[in-house]
């Protein structure tokens, strides 16, 4: 059968939004289906993120209008995969498309539908503590943005009674003859992204949920912080709307918990969604607000999340209590809820507080589930899809991915590098055909309008009754036409319809207007549209103003509508006067070397190199050893049982005999020239100098085991760590298997104040050799002292299975270390047992220290691509959520341990995600730049460097040579536009184009 | 004069966090005087002293700069080096005889609509109480006159 170069991508949360984003980008054509009425997902629901608190909907929403906007993605929102068949690059998918009810093309979202249905029903974004309309937009920065008829409650729909939303709506939108649908769509791959639901409490009974609205899940918690949430951002408890004095967090609800709930596994978020609600709740309080988290083990395993954790504990003074609940009660007399809890000791407390908040866990979607086993896709116990170590986002199902929380509980940056893992594999099958399905947008040649008089245009829009009902348009349009240069005007009821989109291309080029201000809704969404309708008309896209009318004026200001007016007019006096001076600008491109440069040949680089090669791109790898793997050189099995050294093997004979792989072992980077599409490193290799020219960059550096200097490392030969551990269970089984006792520590060099971050890695690693010494031997005693467990995920089966076959596990604190001693050559340690009340005294015949991971010494390749790191030495990528794979300097990814630690899955899974993100780019065959960058007068330019230093890009540079050697230059495809170096310069020498100096001012002068 | 004083209020904000928040102070139909006008800017990195200083010659009775939370800038600082610089404006507002609460920098996310609409109703309260800008009668009506003899571009 032929391949097909499309793609669907199943689920419109952030992993999906990830994983379309990145397949569009790199030509294929997308089919993204969702089945709520838009997308955003979970994320969207958020108010802020672990664990910088970055607020979730600023981060989300350009990613959502780009999703909406771009050319090769097809939404199809409410809708659901009913069918699946056909082969690898060929598939048929069936889609049920429900009834919306709603015509998304007529749909303006002036929201009268909304405003007249007289129904009132619980709003389910905003978890029910506030009510909806039964025709509705689901959140108010929902894309696409339009509403929808809830058939459930529509009176219209049960009883044909009503029909005041079809009666009201001015853009003929609503439409009760709309039918629920099957289509059926022929695509290449797909990818399943259908995310998660949290778990109902209501299921166990002694979380009292319901019983009072004082307790809440943490997704209600969420709404509640919103400052676009049911109380405006205001935190009050829901029964009585006071602000709380105490709140509690109750962890592991519903994750861990095999007794009372379904599942076992740890999910994995909820410890740090706590931490980040206490501080937030904190933050939100204007007094001294009390929080306390009751947990089990605190799981802080991300990056900066042990960090956030200390803070929290520290300097936000959130309570931490280690503890088992007993039950949670209304309290009936004060309201609130009265908490029962046993401690670590086993002593049962009681302690009031105003509001509970109930970190649910996260499970798999019975409709997920039902989809999954129809299409015959393996599944862990815990009920989400099975992947393997070393195919991370493939299911058992050849041609169809996983990525995000269906592949097991995670986080956002964790799911966004698995969405762009899956992209890049969905992509691979079917990269033959990239490029076959994307549309191209015909241009016409650019008129040329130097020397031309202006002509401005300006189209003022109506939107239907948003802006006209308040804002008198006409006179808004009769006035633009009294000022200079003003030569058309005119009034469009809907100003991005389709036909009013050719009707002002028309009118561009009839009138032979060369500068268009457009007064309308807000350029965040729009303006784009716009830019396309001037290019259409062959008119420089740079050359229009957009004014907000709507969103700062007609909504804002609807009691009051001559004060609108007028403010729309004097707003439309500024833009006029600054179109005036907008000069038409181009987006300069640059050939771009095809080839990838990998630094480091462990598994993260491997994986990379054979990603590139899968899409047909060459690539070298640089590796400072004589030999490649890195550090699964030294490792034995990983979790699923799959022995390292076997399967790294398998993978250095396949680079190694790819045509489109280089590889140069011994070799080390000495110098690095150019930027993003033309990189010239220079590479050393045995004392042979060669240039190698690429065009992107992935750092794979990796990071390496830290060497204890504590626990008689070094001074007792049977003292050893986990990679020397590992390097026995290869070598020396027989000698393990005769041990009578076997002490791990945990933590050995991590959480402490000198290294204050969770190695991730090195629990599950500890669980998964004390199975192995069990396995080798059931009656050995095997210890392991520990601070707080953190088997994450499904990893936490590991431990339950290791508690079952008796492997001790005892809790330290980091004050009260264990001590071990050396007696006649015999190991002691000696430890204080939590639960027990006194020490306890251990004599083991091999002492195993989890030691931490820490950076490679990378500083050099850090200056020479231009790469920031952090404290501990681990490279800064672009966005700690969402750009977890690139860096802020384009044309640099990051793969690996060099970013954070992390086990081999979640390596290969980010080098899939750091090829998807480089393949965005090389796809386009060109560098391209962006028109609104910044320029320089270089006889102006003092050259003084100030643009130099203050630019967090590193776009601007010092001219080396030529005529204006010694004066500031800028790369325009380094240059993200911000503006600050214009500001900054002092020889007023630096233009930001579009937002110059004269083009500001003349705004300010219209005032 | 006091009881009819409308004060004009400019705003520069920046495009991710400012302008989204104003925008969804709309989406949301909150309310605040018509007064304050809203100039974008892709960072309040751009946002110049002179900017600021201009819009007071303009005749507006108080400026304020909208950027990013702090930490959270789209561009990394950008904001950090407004509030720096609305610092100075308010230096030289001090000097030649304005009240420096007349300029203000405000840290917004853009899910913060209802504190744009605060912000908005702050500032105008604020100016309200601090009486029209002295500089306001100096503007010359015909102002635009002025811009008519910029070099056009292209």
């Amino acid at each position: 059968m032929p391949k097909v170069g499309s793609v669907m991508v199943v689920g419109g949360g952030v992993a999906g939004i990830e994983a379309t984003l990145q397949l569009a980008n790199a030509g294929y054509k997308v089919y993204m289906v969702e089945a709520s009425p838009s997308i955003g997902g979970r994320m969207a629901q958020l108010d802020k993120t672990f664990p910088t608190n970055d607020c979730s909907m600023c981060i989300l929403s350009p990613k959502l209008v780009e999703v909406g906007r771009h050319k090769d993605v097809e939404l199809l929102t409410m809708s659901k995969v009913v069918d699946i068949t056909g082969e690898p690059g060929n598939f048929t998918v069936v889609v049920e498309k429900k009834a919306r009810y709603i015509d998304l093309d007529k749909c303006v979202a002036c929201g009268v539908c909304a405003e007249k249905c007289p129904v009132k029903v619980d709003d389910e974004f905003n978890q029910g503590l506030i009510k909806r309309k039964a025709s509705y937009l689901l959140y108010p920065q929902a894309v696409p943005l339009k509403y929808l008829i809830d058939e459930e409650h529509c009176i219209y729909l049960k009883k044909k009674k009503c029909g005041a939303c079809q009666k009201f709506c001015p853009a003929k939108a609503v439409n009760f003859e709309d039918k629920t649908e099957n289509i059926t769509l022929n695509v290449g791959a797909v990818v399943l992204a259908p995310g998660f639901r949290p778990f109902d409490p209501k299921e166990i009974p002694l979380y009292g949920y319901g019983s009072t609205p004082d307790i809440v899940t943490a997704m209600e918690f969420e709404r509640i912080l919103s400052a676009s949430g049911p109380f405006g951002g205001h935190l009050i408890r829901p029964s009585d709307h006071k602000e709380p004095q105490k709140i509690a967090w109750i962890q592991c609800v519903g994750s861990r918990d095999i007794n009372r709930a379904r599942h076992s596994y740890c999910s994995s978020v909820c410890c740090m969604y706590a931490i980040k609600q206490a501080i937030v709740a904190k933050e939100h309080a204007p007094y001294d607000l009390d929080t306390a988290i009751f947990f089990m083990d605190m799981r802080t395993h991300g990056k900066g999340y042990e960090q956030c954790y200390n803070d929290s504990e520290n300097r936000h003074k959130v309570r931490f209590i280690r503890a088992r609940i007993h039950s949670l009660l209304p309290n009936r007399k004060e309201g609130g809820v009265m908490i029962h809890y046993a401690d670590e000791e086993g002593l049962l407390h009681e302690e009031p507080f105003d509001m509970a908040v109930l970190s649910v866990g996260l499970e798999m979607d019975p409709g997920t589930l039902a989809l999954a086993k129809k299409l015959g896709l393996d599944l862990t116990s815990g009920g989400f899809i099975h992947t393997d170590t070393f195919e991370p986002v493939s299911t058992n199902r050849a041609g169809i991915f996983v990525c995000g929380v269906v592949q097991g509980p995670k986080d956002i940056p964790q799911s966004v590098i698995e969405a762009g893992a899956a992209a890049q594999a969905a992509g691979s099958i079917i990269a033959s055909e990239r490029g076959t399905l994307i549309k191209e947008i015909q241009v016409p040649q650019e008129r040329d309008i130097r020397g031309e008089r202006p002509q401005v245009g300006v189209f003022v829009c109506s939107c239907g009754i948003n802006i006209g009902g308040v804002v008198d348009v006409k006179e808004v349009a009769e006035y633009a036409l009294t000022l200079p240069y003003v030569t058309y005007s005119t009034v469009n009821l809907y100003s991005c319809s389709q036909d009013t989109q050719n009707l002002i291309s028309k009118t561009i080029e009839e009138k032979g207007l060369n500068r268009i201000v457009v007064a309308a809704c807000s350029p965040k969404t729009h303006e784009p549209l716009f830019q396309e309708t001037l290019a259409a008309a062959g008119l420089n896209k740079y050359l229009l103003e957009f004014v907000n009318i709507r969103n700062h004026d007609s909504w804002v200001h609807k009691d009051d509508p001559k004060a609108a007016t007028d403010k729309a007019k004097d707003l439309v006096r500024m833009a006029v006067s600054k179109v005036l001076l907008l000069e038409p600008s181009s987006e300069l491109e640059l050939p771009l070397n095809q080839r990838a440069l990998i630094v480091g040949g462990g598994i993260s680089g491997i994986s990379a190199a054979l990603r590139f090669s899968e899409n047909g791109f060459p690539s070298t790898i640089v590796e400072r050893e004589g030999r490649l793997g890195g550090n699964a050189n030294f490792l034995y099995r990983t979790k699923d049982g799959r022995d390292v050294r076997e399967e790294l093997q398998k993978l250095i004979d396949k680079v190694s005999k790819d045509p489109n792989i280089e590889i140069l072992t011994n070799a080390e980077i000495k110098d690095v020239e150019g930027y993003v599409g033309n990189f010239k490193t220079k590479i050393s290799q045995n004392g042979n100098l060669r240039t190698v020219e690429h065009g992107v960059v992935v750092i794979a550096t990796g990071a390496r085991e830290f060497q204890p200097k504590e626990y008689l490392y070094g001074v007792n030969p049977n003292v050893v760590t986990g990679l020397n551990f590992d390097m026995y269970m290869r070598t020396k089984p027989e000698y393990l298997k005769s041990l009578n006792q076997v002490v791990f520590i945990q933590c050995v060099g991590s959480r402490e104040p000198q290294r204050p971050y969770c190695s991730r890695v090195c629990c599950t690693h500890t669980v998964l050799s004390a199975l192995h010494l069990k396995e080798l031997n059931p009656d050995m005693q095997v210890f392991v002292l520990y601070r707080d467990l953190r088997t994450y995920g499904e990893r936490e089966n590991l431990y339950k299975e290791a508690r079952e076959k008796g492997v001790f596990f005892i809790r330290y604190e980091l004050e009260n270390k264990p001590i071990v001693e050396e007696k006649d050559g015999r190991l002691s340690v000696k430890v204080k047992d939590h639960v027990l009340q006194r020490d306890v005294l251990l004599n083991p015949d091999l002492l195993v220290l989890q030691s931490a991971i820490v950076a490679n010494d990378v500083d050099q390749i850090a200056k020479f691509f231009k790469i920031p790191i952090d404290e501990q030495g681990f490279f800064v990528e672009a966005h700690v959520k969402l750009a977890p794979s690139s860096f802020a300097t384009e044309g640099v990814y990051l793969a690996g341990l060099a970013h954070y630690p992390k086990p081999i899955d979640e390596s290969i899974a980010q080098a899939g995600a750091a090829v998807a993100n480089a393949i965005g780019l090389l796809s386009k065959g060109k560098v391209y730049a962006s028109g609104i960058v910044a320029e320089v007068d270089q006889v102006a330019c003092s050259g003084c460097g100030v643009c130099v230093s203050v630019c967090p890009y590193k776009a601007p540079y010092i001219e080396g040579s030529g005529r204006f050697q010694g004066k500031a230059a800028v790369n325009p495809f380094l240059c993200k536009g911000c503006g600050l170096c214009n500001a900054s310069c002092r020889s007023n020498a630096r233009h930001l184009k579009g937002f110059k100096d004269s083009q500001i001012l003349a705004m300010l002068e219209a005032l | 004069m006091e009881e009819t004083f409308e004060p004009q209020i400019l705003a520069f904000c920046c495009k991710y966090c400012a302008y989204a928040a104003a925008d969804l102070a709309g989406s949301m139909r909150l309310n605040y005087p018509a007064n304050v006008k809203i100039i974008q800017v892709p960072c309040t990195g751009r946002v110049d002293v002179i900017h600021i200083l201009k819009a007071f010659e303009s005749g507006v009775d108080g400026v304020f700069v909208a950027g990013c939370l702090e930490g959270e800038c789209h561009f990394l600082k950008g904001n950090l080096m407004a509030k720096r610089r609305v610092n100075q404006a308010k230096e030289i507002l001090r000097s030649v005889g304005l009240e420096p609460e007349r300029c203000e920098m405000f840290n917004l996310s853009s899910a913060m609509g209802v504190r744009f609409a605060e912000i908005a109703r702050e500032m105008t309260q604020r100016i309200k109480e601090l009486g029209p800008s002295p500089l306001r009668d100096k503007v010359k009506p015909d102002s635009l006159k002025k811009f008519l003899e910029y070099p056009i571009a292209a």
